[in-house]
Order: structure tokens, then C-alpha cells, then sequence
């Protein structure tokens, strides 16, 4: 019995994804969402040209809305995330382990933060496909193989700094 | 024609000083580990860029001790809307740090040749912020707009007007590449700390000490 991914998330972060958001009210998308279980999906679509609200399509709950302060609840409810490839979000994603598929925008000219999911993907810490291959990425990983992420150590460079940076009088 | 002759020697005199104090200073940027030996608290500058960039410095700071590194100067450009609520929230709401905006060095759509003088602007209005506040150490961690900071705060360190450390931080997203700031900073300041360790090879002296944020 594969797991189920009953609740996913989208997000799209700051700017806009209109492929994206376009894609994922698609049928066949919506079909590979049914495929791995899913009934409820909340979409952050940002300035996308898609219009914000709550309905229902194909048993499937959609909730999109543009900005919150922090999307971080949506992420911790979440047994899916599908995100574009922004540091920040995908950061934030692997940080409370959760599955990760990353979208690529190809629309963006600078990509250099395709740098970042391609490394990520490299040490199994998450996927990442474009629009196009949207679906087919959906049928075939398993997400239950992705390795969770290392939580980040600046306890070293800060010692670093502490001992190159010498204070006499002992601040502590 | 002696008080020219005399002139001209007083010049030579101050470009070969310059020059010296200029080659010695990069000679112990590259060959030493820049130690700074302060008496008590280290005056620290933020140099905020935008976005990503802000998020993941103010990350970082959160685990710098608060009352080492301060007082805590954060220099953002005018237009930059928020970040100055992100500093807030990483400062723990209270307002025990200083804020200073700087008009942006080259707005968005803005030709080459009119950013040219506006980006001199910029850099000269953050030589009385520098001086005056007469940092210890500077973090930054791109974009471009940290490099007239920088470059101020090593123009006076030159002319011995400043005693400062320059810490560059790569971004994460940068796996195998420097960025042009990165590039850029790598002959200059004191401390250039990649996220990835293969950046490393690729960096004149990058150091690597495992993810920071």
C-alpha cells in the first residue's frame, strides 16, 4: 500500500507562477493528484492570473489564496508540498520535512536558483520537474525515498568569529 | 618652479605611501586570519539587500551574541519596504538597533550611463554613515549594493581612518558558482564563508563551514 498524500500544498512565493496554477486546476493533474491520494489542496498563488477562492473540482477541495504572513502553517498541515524553486521556500519545506517537489519556472531568465533544487535533488533531499513534465514526475517518484534535510550548523562559524574577533572584557 | 617641484614630490610621496599601505593590507587580508583585538563590544554594520538576502543574513545574526556584536547598524536601501519589518522581527521587536537607508545605487529601468552617477551618489552618502558610526565589522551577503559599503569601509581603513573587519557571506543558492558580489569582495574583505563546500575550489579563499542558515 503506497502512502497516501491526502493534503497538498502550493506555493509559489512572492511573485507570480501562472503555469503553474493554470497546471494544477488541469485535469490530468488533477487526476495524478487523485493517484496518490489527495482530497484537499490549498494553492498560494500569489500575483498569478487566477482568481483567488474556495471550490471543488473532481472530489477535490481547492483553497487558493494570493499572500499570508507566513505560510508556514499551510506547510506543517501539508503531507505534500509542491513549490517553485525560491531558497526561501524550499528551505522552509525540508526544514519541517515534509515531501518537496520543486517546479521550475523556466519563464525566469535568471536561474541560478535552479542551482540550489538541482544540488538538493543531486543528495536526495527533494525532486523537481517543470510544468510540462509536472505529471509524469507525480506518477512515477516516491517520495518516501527523499532523504530528510541536515539542519543547518552555524554554531562552527560562529565560534570561528568569536575567536578571530577577540573581546578582552568578557561580555557574558 | 620649486614649490612645483615640491608639490610634485609631496604627491609622489603620498602614492607611494598609499600604494604600500594598500599592498600591506592585502598582503594580511590573504595571509592572515584578520584577527581584530577590541576592547569590548565589536560596532557591527548589516548590509541588507533584498529578499533572500535579507532573510538569510538576519537568520544568521539571530546566532551572533547580541551583546558582543553591538551596537548593531543596519544600512538598507530607500526603497526597500520590507525588510525594515523583517529586521524588527529578528531583532526581537525591540528597538535596540539602528536603522540607516541609503538611496538605491541603480533603480530598476534605469540606463547604464544615469546609474553610473547615481551609484556615486550613493557612495558618497554612506561615507559620513561609515565613518561616523566607525564600524568594527561588516556582514554582507550580496546583492551588489553592499559592494560601495565595503568599498568605503576599505577606502578608509586604507587611510587609516577605520579599523574594520569585512565578513561576505555566499548565499545558499549559490552551489557552484560565486556570485558577481562574491567575485567581486573576494579581493577585499577579510572573511569570504561559502555554504557549499565545492564552491571552495572555485573561490581564491573561501572558507567553508557547513550550512549557516
Amino acid at each position: 500500500m503506497p502512502k497516501l498524500y491526502n493534503r497538498i500544498f502550493i506555493t509559489v512565493g512572492t511573485t507570480r507562477f501562472d503555469l503553474l496554477c493554470e497546471y494544477m486546476l488541469s485535469p490530468a493533474v488533477i487526476h495524478a493528484l487523485k493517484e496518490i491520494g489527495c482530497k484537499e489542496v490549498v494553492i498560494q498563488i500569489g500575483n498569478s492570473d487566477v482568481d483567488p477562492g474556495n471550490f471543488t473540482k473532481n472530489e477535490i477541495k481547492f483553497t487558493l489564496y494570493r499572500f499570508k504572513d507566513s505560510i508556514l502553517e499551510d506547510i506543517k498541515k501539508a503531507d505534500l508540498v509542491i513549490s517553485h524553486a525560491g531558497a526561501g521556500s524550499c528551505l522552509e519545506v525540508l526544514e519541517e520535512k515534509k515531501p518537496l517537489l520543486v517546479v521550475v519556472n523556466e519563464d525566469l531568465m535568471d536561474n541560478h536558483q535552479l542551482e540550489l533544487a538541482e544540488q538538493l535533488q543531486i543528495d536526495g533531499h527533494l525532486y523537481y520537474c517543470t510544468c510540462d513534465t509536472l505529471v509524469n514526475t507525480l506518477n512515477v517518484v516516491d517520495f518516501e525515498l527523499l532523504r530528510p534535510f541536515p539542519k543547518a550548523n552555524p554554531i562552527l562559524f560562529v565560534r570561528y568569529l568569536d575567536d578571530i574577533f577577540r573581546v578582552y572584557k568578557n561580555i557574558d | 618652479m620649486e614649490i612645483l617641484s615640491f608639490l610634485c614630490l609631496i604627491f609622489t610621496a603620498l602614492v607611494i605611501g598609499v600604494t604600500a599601505r594598500v599592498i600591506y593590507l592585502l598582503i594580511k587580508i590573504f595571509t592572515t586570519e584578520c584577527a581584530l583585538y577590541q576592547d569590548s563590544n565589536l560596532r557591527t554594520i548589516f548590509c541588507i539587500g533584498s529578499g533572500g538576502h535579507t532573510t538569510e543574513l538576519l537568520r544568521f545574526m539571530r546566532n551572533l551574541n547580541c551583546r558582543k556584536y553591538y551596537p548593531r547598524l543596519y544600512i538598507l536601501a530607500d526603497n526597500d519596504i520590507n525588510s525594515e519589518s523583517k529586521i524588527f522581527e529578528a531583532e526581537n521587536k525591540q528597538s535596540t538597533y539602528l536603522l540607516n537607508k541609503i538611496p538605491r545605487s541603480r533603480k530598476v529601468n534605469q540606463s547604464y550611463f544615469s546609474s553610473v552617477f547615481s551609484t556615486i551618489y550613493s557612495t558618497l552618502i554612506t561615507v559620513p554613515v561609515i565613518y561616523k558610526f566607525k564600524p568594527n565589522v561588516i556582514f554582507c551577503n550580496g546583492p551588489g549594493t553592499c559592494i560601495p559599503i565595503c568599498v568605503v569601509a576599505f577606502i578608509l581603513r586604507i587611510l587609516f581612518l577605520l579599523d574594520c573587519r569585512i565578513v561576505f557571506i555566499e548565499s545558499i543558492c549559490r552551489v557552484r558558482s560565486l556570485s558577481l558580489t562574491g567575485k567581486i569582495l573576494q579581493y577585499f574583505a577579510d572573511l569570504v564563508v561559502v555554504q557549499w563546500p565545492q564552491l571552495r575550489d572555485v573561490s581564491l579563499r573561501a572558507k567553508y563551514f557547513g550550512r549557516l542558515t
